[in-house]
């Protein structure tokens, strides 16, 4: 529930124009630690190449597991970017961001 | 004692922990002893289009309208919508089971193409989903249909293969009794070595095409803790679902009758021992093409009928309609018995389907319509489908199954030529009570048909060839004719009875003749003896004559001499008649 606090504080962030939106939901299951890793290197990726356009959601299987059919989602921690689509997942702990960014089709910012 | 106690003991132990689920599905829970390991997963695999899925989806329904346990459905092959389509092939309705909580559907649908891996990960989320569902309706039965998908979806298999060995003990621990499928490998029984992980039972389903024609077999490969069939059993997928044939668990322990059935050929009962083929028994009509075999095969039909009894005629070669106008022809009249409900006919072509499918039909048509004879016209085609062996192994398990049932059966098997022993015939031949062989006689250039009884277990019977004749009338079975000639069948065998009725007629009027001409010899000597006879009187006459004449002269002497004597004044002693007196009275002078 925590992390799920995080996630709307930076979603209410000052909004861009909807081309660069960044729409992503995180599924994990309870706190573990792969859960936490899988968030925090979410969030640092985000911030340091989408900063400001994006919004994170964060659902956990084991409190709403009826969520987990909709985006069929089986590995856990799965990162679903639903904006911009195509759809696109990602499951790991997302601990290799050069795969991560090829996987949200992010374009690193070099500066 | 306590030995044996302690024996008992274990014993009891061991049957409380191998429980076991009864999957519904008919013949597995008799192959299994009982059905699947409750509480366990299990293994099916086998080949696309074996019949995994619905061998998963069976297991599931007829738990939860059987047995009512409700079960969980995981396709990760077929979208939820086709599933139910599928389901209602089999005359279920998923949506209204599922709204009834008996049944839970999850499709879980893995592209590849959109997932990316980085870094850690587990298989909670398919845990989360299956609990959910679990626990949604209280699930004791799971299928996982084709869980090795995931191995398309996930590169990482080191992580893998430890979610799955997690997977089958969670099963366990949650104590649902699960089927897992999975897909043929090469050298493997499933691709990805699913076997590995589930130790208690492997089904194995496999899909073979012979001649064109597919069958297919289930073996249990393994089924830890238990006694079960092992042989590979054929199966088939029909609109009531799976049907296995564990047949070849049947036993030689059938009961047996003491009664007689009649043959509908009253001269065949004669040979029989007067009486017929036992009740129950199997009768092999061997024969070649055109013998016959087809009309004896009727006329039992038609005599079981006439006693109220009910017939179930297989034919593997004509159309019920051409059966019933040919017999009409040897004054066999079907067509009633069929219209009266006692006779049924099923007729298809050999090559329709393989072995298997025509053992589950007669399976199951014996079963519908519960007749007491069974015609199978002709067994010997059905080899054309499949090899000796296995037609073979398909006729002991149909007789065994009519002769638990006490139903009489008669097959007809078409020889080629007319050497027995060179027929499949004798492949099966020990598996028939009672073996007629109609043979073709030829003879100054005309064909006919003979019958003889090659064996009949348990009476005594002819030993005798008959001939066998087919007329309007029906089938009549003739002596054939013995003499110097040898057998003498046919037109041969009239000739020859006409023949002896002429020679007959010939030596009649020889006696006549000879009868004549001894009345004729003795009318002569009659003539001859009353000739005589008159010779004998006229002589007798003549002396008679001669004696009265002479008597007549004597006195006319006498008298002339007396009025001699008178004349001269003689005694009266001078009389011939005196002469005597005048002996006597010499004699009697001394």
């Amino acid at each position: 529930m925590k992390t799920k606090a995080k996630a709307k504080a930076a979603a209410s962030s000052p909004m861009e124009p909807d081309v660069g939106r960044w729409l992503l939901k995180l599924y994990v299951a309870g706190t573990g630690s792969k859960s936490v890793a899988a968030f925090a290197n979410l969030k640092k990726i985000c911030e340091q190449h989408v900063p400001e356009r994006y919004e994170i959601e964060v659902i956990d299987l084991l409190l709403h597991p009826q969520l987990a059919k909709g985006d069929q989602i089986l590995a856990v921690p799965t990162l679903v970017r639903r904006l911009p689509s195509p759809i696109r997942k990602i499951i790991g702990d997302l601990s290799n961001t050069e795969k991560v960014l090829v996987g949200l089709d992010i374009k690193p910012i070099t500066a | 004692m306590t030995a044996k106690k302690q024996k008992a003991k274990s014993q009891a132990a061991s049957a409380a922990v191998l429980e076991k689920c009864p999957t519904g599905i008919r013949g597995l829970d008799e192959i299994t002893a009982g059905g699947l390991p409750r509480g366990r997963p299990s293994l099916v695999c086998g080949n696309a289009g074996c019949g995994k899925t619905i061998l998963g989806m069976e297991f599931l329904l007829r738990g939860a309208i059987d047995y009512g346990e409700p079960g969980v459905f995981v396709s990760f092959e077929e979208r939820s919508d086709d599933l139910a389509k599928n389901f209602a092939s089999l005359g279920f309705d998923l949506g209204s089971m599922v709204k009834r909580g008996l049944l839970a559907v999850d499709y879980i649908y893995i592209e590849r193409s959109e997932i990316e891996e980085t870094g850690e990960y587990d298989l909670d989320g398919l845990f989360i989903r299956l609990a959910h569902a679990i626990d949604s309706i209280g699930a004791k039965r799971v299928v996982l249909d084709t869980l090795e998908a995931l191995f398309a979806g996930f590169s990482n298999t080191a992580i893998l293969r430890a979610e799955l060995r997690r997977l089958f003990l969670w099963l366990k621990e949650r104590g649902v009794t699960a089927i897992i499928t999975g897909e043929r490998g090469d050298q493997s029984l499933t691709r990805h070595g699913l076997e590995e992980y589930v130790a208690d039972c492997v089904i194995l389903l496999d899909l073979r095409v012979r001649e064109q024609i597919a069958t297919r077999r289930l073996r249990v490969v393994k089924y830890r803790g238990t006694t079960h069939g092992t042989d590979e059993y054929p199966f088939l997928i029909d609109e009531q679902g799976i049907s296995i044939l564990p047949i070849t668990s049947l036993g030689l322990d059938h009961e047996v009758s003491n009664a007689r059935v009649s043959t509908g050929i009253a001269r065949l009962d004669t040979m029989l021992n007067g009486e017929g083929y036992y009740r129950g028994s199997v009768i092999l009509v061997s024969g070649t093409a055109g013998s016959g075999k087809s009309s004896i095969a009727a006329s039992f039909a038609e005599a079981a009928c006439a006693r109220g009894e009910r017939c179930l005629y297989f034919a593997f070669e004509e159309s019920p309609q051409q059966i019933i106008r040919n017999m009409a022809s040897i004054g066999c009249n079907l067509a009633r018995w069929q219209q009266k409900g006692l006779l049924r006919f099923h007729s298809s072509r050999p090559s329709l389907h393989g072995l298997e499918m025509h053992l589950v039909t007669m399976h199951k048509l014996v079963m519908q319509f519960q007749p007491d004879i069974v015609v199978i016209d002709p067994i010997s085609n059905l080899n054309a489908t499949s090899s000796e062996h296995e037609a073979k192994s398909m006729l002991i398990r149909l007789i065994d199954f009519l002769k638990i049932r006490q139903v009489t059966t008669l097959m007809t098997d078409l020889t080629r030529g007319n050497d027995v022993m060179a027929s499949s015939s004798e492949e099966i031949s020990s598996l028939v009570d009672t073996w007629l062989r109609l043979r073709d006689m030829e003879h100054q250039g005309e064909r006919n048909r003979g019958l003889q009884i090659l064996k009949s277990r348990g009476m005594p019977h002819s030993n005798q060839i008959r001939e066998f004749v087919l007329s309007s009338q029906g089938i009549d079975l003739i002596d054939i004719y013995l003499g110097s000639a040898g057998m003498v069948t046919g037109t041969a065998r009239v000739t020859q009875e006409a023949h002896e009725k002429a020679s007959l007629k010939a030596s009649e009027q020889k006696f006549a003749q000879g009868l004549k001409l001894y009345e004729r010899k003795k009318a002569q000597l009659e003539a001859t003896i009353a000739a005589m006879r008159m010779e004998f009187e006229a002589t007798t006459a003549e002396i008679n004559d001669a004696i009265s004449d002479e008597k007549t002269r004597v006195v006319a002497e006498l008298s002339d001499r007396d009025r001699v004597a008178a004349s001269r004044q003689a005694d009266a002693t001078a009389r011939p008649g005196a002469t005597g007196g005048r002996g006597a009275r010499a004699k009697s002078r001394p």
